[in-house]
């Protein structure tokens, strides 16, 4: 449509000022959509009517995400990259700069609401299959958003130059180090230096005010775009599109987004969102060491690594799992993975007994004849390997031949490289599996509502798996709790792995034909 | 072929050799911003051996000196630190110092005690896991982490344990031994670390 031929914006709520608004927003109309944006994005988008609390969490990351970027801006008025400088810098900014305390504790608070909201939003993704078909993209931009904010999380946290800034980014960019071949290269490329030095922090403080807020900015958007092009998902995971207006052409189910949820709801949730963000930035900025480490109120110091290094709270499930794989819980890993592979290939119960027998036999020769270490591995997978491709199967030919090579591989692999490298590439699964999430649910229904038994268990099993694994993830390692980690690496896992399975034999309930309540 | 027809076939050629084309020309611009991040010549240069005098270190005492960045601890060891090294061999992983022997041991401390002089010990205190430096645990006794701990050093990021010639223990998250780093007696109190006489 030629700009001219657009229909004039009128303006009835100004007063006498309704003229004026009128012309002015009609003239801009004819040269940019913004009533097209308007209305698609926000008037004449139509929500589900029966959203509930969980429905908050999306809206309030927006919130946050603003927060984060201008006390972001403020801060670099301030702050000195430079590994000389940037500790007495941030004093700087809590002494000196008048209200700098305010705005840097908005933002070190802000980062950990920022994970808080993060995570009840993607709860409540698995609560009602927010994944699920049509909303692929929704989730796999949404899970790109995680990662960023981990990214940002990451090289923000180097900035302030304490103890454990220093030795946390020691850690992590040592993980890169236990990859094969191009690790130590790698590693050093990361830091610009052989340790984690100024270059590092230079370096990283680029990635943490420009390079990663840009993408993150760009994935915010394709976020909202895919949402609005698909329609919001509901509390009882039905499509409101299939049950439209015939008069209106709207969906029954729905209410336009704007006022009923930014007036009606979510200015409601920000509002009770920075009271209690208020009270936890007034009184409890650290809190109790939490948000803000104790040791990082010490100077970065190469030499010494703090008593009780553990990184912030939002990433201690992952670095639970990370320190749950030492060189014994390989071979546990190794009969989980052999497990998979037997259920996999739909073997039945008897061969699959059989296999894990001849493979644990092998081990227990090797074993009396004194063979090296590493040759139980490289026997275990052989003979498995080749007693999967002899017994009989569910599944074809190519199929089974792809899934064994790859299991020997892996196994070979297990037992042939440090078990470190093995807890980089789990840590790393366990962030990578959540994309594969709208693959692995075969449920028919969406929503936890019409879910049974199985995928309820599944869910409250998984939650409290990664609880613990955040709980263990800040304290000191014991012989004991290096067990519960492992146990919960596997459930964590397990939740995952297994789901194709569980959701399909899952008894379920009829999903109503149109939203309830 | 008349001026309104288009010729698919050119323009698909057309396309992709540009696409090849733009491709190369990306990744080779990408090439000196990738080049940007490694160390530059003032770190390079930074790597110079340091001297450490050690006549002041009493038995059963260790120093940090400062190496490339990294800690480098020097300790000298009692006679029964040294017999509580030979009492840790059937609990420690790589025992004889036989992996990665050219990266982490030096032929002239491929040895029980992993060291020049069995008293002196000389390692970079940098845990072969995660790169946190390990803390003195030198007191034999029941810890917290091993009930029988015969005296060493105990990574707090992770749990990883070295025996007091910083010999790895079996089934923790360190894959390796400490690295003893390459170093040379100038005189009896005087070491030199970042370089040694080769064949000594």
């Amino acid at each position: 449509m030629a700009a001219a031929d657009k229909q004039p914006v009128v303006v009835t709520d100004a007063g006498p000022l309704n003229g004026m608004l009128s012309s002015l927003l009609t003239w801009v109309d004819q040269r940019f959509p913004m009533m097209t944006l308007w209305r698609g994005h926000m008037s004449e988008y139509y929500a589900p009517k029966n959203f509930n609390f969980w429905y908050y969490f999306g809206s309030l990351a927006t919130v946050v995400l603003v927060l984060q970027i201008v006390t972001g801006i403020f801060l670099t008025m301030h702050y000195k990259p430079d590994a000389a400088q940037a500790f007495a810098s941030v004093e700087y900014i809590m002494r000196d700069v008048p209200g700098g305390w305010l705005i840097r504790y908005l933002h070190s608070t802000g980062a950990s609401a920022f994970f808080i909201v993060v995570y009840l939003h993607m709860f409540r993704g698995l609560l009602y299959g927010s994944y699920r078909k049509p909303r692929e993209l929704i989730w796999i931009f949404g899970m790109l958003i995680y990662l960023c904010l981990m990214a940002e999380a990451f090289f923000g946290y180097l900035l302030p130059w304490g103890q454990m800034s220093y030795w946390g980014a020691q850690v992590i960019v040592n993980l890169f180090d236990a990859l094969p071949v191009i690790g130590p290269d790698l590693s050093t490329w990361i830091r610009g230096d052989y340790v984690v030095s100024d270059a590092t922090l230079n370096r990283f403080f680029a990635f943490h005010v420009i390079a990663i807020p840009l993408v993150l900015l760009g994935l915010v958007a394709a976020h909202i775009m895919a949402l609005h092009e698909v329609g919001s998902n509901n509390p009882d995971g039905v499509e409101i599109k299939n049950q439209l207006d015939p008069k209106t052409g709207h969906p029954r189910d729905g209410i336009p987004f704007h006022p009923y949820y930014t007036i009606g709801k979510d200015l409601f949730g920000m509002m009770v969102f920075l009271v209690v963000f208020a009270v936890i930035l007034f009184f409890m900025p650290e809190m109790g060491g939490y948000f803000l480490e104790y040791n990082n109120f010490i100077p970065a110091d190469p030499l010494k690594t703090p008593p009780h290094i553990a990184p912030v709270w939002y990433f201690t499930p992952y670095y639970s799992i990370l320190r749950a794989v030492t060189e014994d819980f390989m071979w546990v890993l190794a009969v989980a993975v052999i497990s998979f592979v037997l259920l996999l290939l739909r073997t039945r119960l008897a061969y699959a007994v059989g296999v894990l027998l001849v493979g644990g036999a092998t081990v227990l020769l090797s074993w009396l004849f004194g063979a090296p270490y590493k040759w139980w591995g490289l026997t275990l997978a052989g003979t498995v390997g080749l007693s999967l491709l002899v017994v009989p199967v569910g599944t074809g030919m190519w199929f089974r031949r792809l899934i064994v090579a790859g299991l020997v591989t892996l196994l070979a692999g297990f037992f042939s490289m440090d078990a470190k490298v093995w807890g980089v590439v789990l840590m790393g699964a366990a962030t990578l599996v959540f994309f594969l999430l709208p693959w692995l649910d075969r449920s028919p229904v969406k929503s936890i509502r019409y879910k049974g038994v199985l995928c309820k268990t599944a869910l409250a099993v998984f939650v409290v798996a990664f609880l613990v694994l955040g709980y263990l993830g800040t304290l000191t390692v014991t012989e004991e709790r290096t067990l519960v980690a492992q146990f919960f690496t596997l459930v964590y896992f397990a939740f995952f792995l297994l789901m194709p399975w569980y959701t399909r034999m899952d008894k379920t309930k009829p999903e109503p034909g149109r939203v309830t309540g | 072929m008349g001026d309104n027809e288009l010729d698919q076939g050119k323009r698909r050629f057309l396309l992709a050799a540009t696409g090849v084309a733009g491709g190369v020309a990306t990744a080779a611009a990408a090439v000196p911003f990738v080049a940007s991040m490694l160390p530059s010549e003032r770190a390079r240069a930074a790597g110079a051996p340091v001297e450490a005098d050690i006549s002041m270190l009493a038995p059963g005492e260790k120093v940090t000196v400062e190496w490339r960045g990294q800690p480098v601890w020097i300790v000298r060891r009692t006679p029964e630190m040294l017999d509580s090294i030979k009492g840790s061999a059937d609990k420690v992983a790589d025992p004889k110092s036989e992996r990665k022997p050219g990266e982490l041991t030096p032929a002239y401390a491929r040895n029980e005690f992993r060291s020049i002089k069995p008293e002196v010990f000389v390692a970079v205190g940098i845990c072969s896991h995660l790169g946190c430096s390990p803390q003195d645990k030198f007191k034999a006794g029941a810890e917290a982490f091993e009930g029988n701990w015969k005296g060493g050093f105990y990574c707090p990021c992770h749990g990883s344990l070295f025996d007091l010639a910083g010999r790895v223990y079996k089934n923790k998250p360190a894959p390796d031994n400490l690295k003893v780093p390459p170093y040379k007696f100038l005189s009896d109190t005087r070491i030199l670390i970042g370089e040694d006489s080769k064949g000594a």
